[in-house]
């Protein structure tokens, strides 16, 4: 089970994060933030509490705009849509 | 039923349970401090540990206060989240210590100074990269049902228990001046200081290092000057406000301006930039907050019942209660009296070790300081216990408690980060928490060289992690979109 980068339609992408621990998710996110372009969505699967922390901060930092948050069943799955 | 309305019922079911979970572990924990205290009241000793662990755990999980996460989204992700919110403990824990220290309870005692901490927190900072979590991190993520990082546990445990007690073949790799230096301690036979890496380097090298605290070099007379200008103002609360503003001109400053569309921003505008960083992740700054008022109210607690048995040590009064098994050849056992993390991680193992056949009690480590005492009264390693259990509650009351079941690529990294913080540890007297933490919030400015030591290792990590992903995706092209 390895971390899961992958286009699901054009400006949607899949980053599944889920059994990783930090730092994984919250630079992998960064890393394929990077690869999208400006208006793409980012649809983010992890299971790590604390990565969720670092990825918000990041995103406000960094102007990307995290809109919809589903989590309450241990796996967390948001959506950032880049800035 | 809507499929809206049937995720809610399933959440408001999970909660419910979780809830109760939470309420299960409390009164099984009172249920056992009851029983303890019934036999004999002065496990009293032992179980203020016991809670204060509860409530650290229960902070650490709370505020994610994560020392590794401080050190690494910083250079990973540029976040200054959690180094800010450590420096905020920091600063909150030096004022509640400086107070125990003039109320005459402090239990503290200064590390001494040496190349060794700079080594040490080098090799213990590139470790936590790779193991996702700092040592009190890793507690709390244990208790978050990461079984990775109970893995890092096992690895921090078992890498020190046998570090310390290296057979003579480590010998080659000590100065023959250490040697010297052990030969001339004069320490009982049963010791063999000569005999291993680890007690040369001890013997020979530490021990004749000195150390203190601020407060002791002010030495005005005053107690309340020492500690609290001395060990407070000027060991931690000055340097955590340099650290601060070094931290929102690096990683804050630039998009704060953004957000704000501030283009000629003024002194107001950046202490407000400064303010909204500090406040920026309330959880942390409370965790912060929470974890400073209570080290330094387990100081006092543990400073004032040892005053009241008329001790200085625990392993005292387990002797006075007819417990000498594993007790150093002191009569003592580990007991550092505020929040501690590695050594009793040791304790763990060598006892294990130990049972297993290991002759480990020749060794300065364990037969000289800290003992090996059954890990059921070993009061320092069920605060650690107590931590896991407090982060579980928290994180089943707020439905973040999974089983997580790591692949091979963390459990590797755990076990080899585990071992390195382990040693790294040993070598430079404590983690994150007894070499940083406990050290500069009571005027021991080690504490910041470890820091240092630890960011270097730290950001050397990060490099190497970084590469580690580049290796991934050119080689299996997963991420190579």
């Amino acid at each position: 089970m390895g971390i899961k980068f992958e286009k699901v339609d054009e400006g949607d992408f899949l980053l599944d994060c889920c059994g990783y621990v930090c730092p994984h998710p919250q630079m992998y996110t960064k890393k394929a933030l990077q690869k999208m372009d400006s208006g793409d969505v980012l649809t983010l699967r992890f299971d790590n509490p604390s990565s969720g922390e670092s990825i918000v901060a990041m995103c406000e930092s960094e102007g990307n705009d995290l809109y919809e948050r589903d989590e309450g069943t241990g796996t967390y799955v948001w959506k950032i849509r880049k800035g | 039923m809507s499929k809206d309305t049937a995720t809610a019922a399933a959440g408001a079911g999970a909660m419910h349970r979780g809830t109760l979970y939470s309420g299960i572990i409390v009164a099984l924990v009172a249920i056992v401090s009851a029983m303890a205290l019934a036999a004999d009241t002065r496990w009293i000793y032992l179980l203020v540990y016991v809670w204060f662990g509860l409530a650290y755990g229960i902070f650490l999980q709370y505020g994610r206060f994560c020392m590794a996460s401080a050190v690494r989204d910083l250079f990973a992700v540029k976040v200054p989240r959690m180094a800010v919110g450590v420096m905020i403990a920091t600063a909150l824990f030096s004022l509640t210590a400086a107070f125990v220290n003039v109320a005459g309870y402090s239990t503290f005692h200064p590390h001494p100074l040496g190349w060794h901490i700079l080594i040490g927190g080098l090799i213990f900072g590139f470790g936590i990269i790779f193991t996702g979590g700092c040592a009190s991190g890793s507690l709390y993520k244990s208790g978050e049902g990461n079984i990775g990082s109970m893995l890092v546990l096992f690895s921090i445990s078992f890498s020190q228990a046998i570090f310390v007690d290296l057979g003579s073949w480590s010998n080659a790799f000590a100065p023959a001046s250490w040697e010297a230096s052990a030969a001339d301690k004069g320490m009982p036979e049963s010791l063999s200081v000569t005999d291993g890496w680890f007690d040369q380097f001890m013997a020979g090298y530490v021990w004749d290092l000195s150390g203190g605290t601020v407060g002791q070099w002010l030495g005005t007379g005053s107690a309340w000057v020492n500690s609290f200008l001395g060990n407070a103002v000027i060991s931690s609360i000055l340097p955590v406000l340099a650290i601060i503003v070094v931290l929102y001109i690096w990683a804050f400053r630039k998009g704060y301006l953004r957000r704000e569309k501030l283009e000629n921003p003024g002194l107001g505008d950046e202490l407000r930039g400064i303010w909204k960083m500090v406040t920026s992740s309330k959880n942390t700054a409370i965790a912060g907050l929470g974890l400073g008022v209570f080290a330094g109210l387990q100081m006092w607690v543990t400073g004032a019942l040892r005053e009241h048995y008329g001790i200085f040590n625990f392993g005292e009064l387990l002797a006075k209660m007819g417990y000498t098994n594993g007790l150093t050849i002191q009569y003592t056992v580990f007991d550092p009296g505020y929040w501690y993390i590695t050594t009793q991680e040791a304790q763990f193992a060598g006892w294990i070790l130990n049972g297993m056949g290991a002759d480990n009690m020749d060794n300065v480590y364990f037969g000289l300081t800290n003992g090996l005492p059954n890990p059921l009264i070993n009061a320092p390693l069920l605060m650690s216990l107590g931590i896991i259990l407090g982060a579980a509650m928290i994180a089943l009351v707020k439905k973040e408690f999974k089983w997580k079941v790591p692949n091979m690529e963390t459990a590797i990294f755990a076990l080899v980060g585990g071992a390195l913080m382990g040693i790294g540890a040993r070598i430079g007297m404590g983690c994150n928490v007894g070499a940083f933490f406990a050290a500069v919030t009571n005027g021991d400015l080690t504490g910041w060289i470890f820091l240092a030591g630890m960011t270097l290792g730290g950001f050397i990590g990060v490099k190497a992690f970084n590469a580690w992903m580049e290796y991934r995706a050119s080689k299996e092209d997963d991420f190579a979109l």
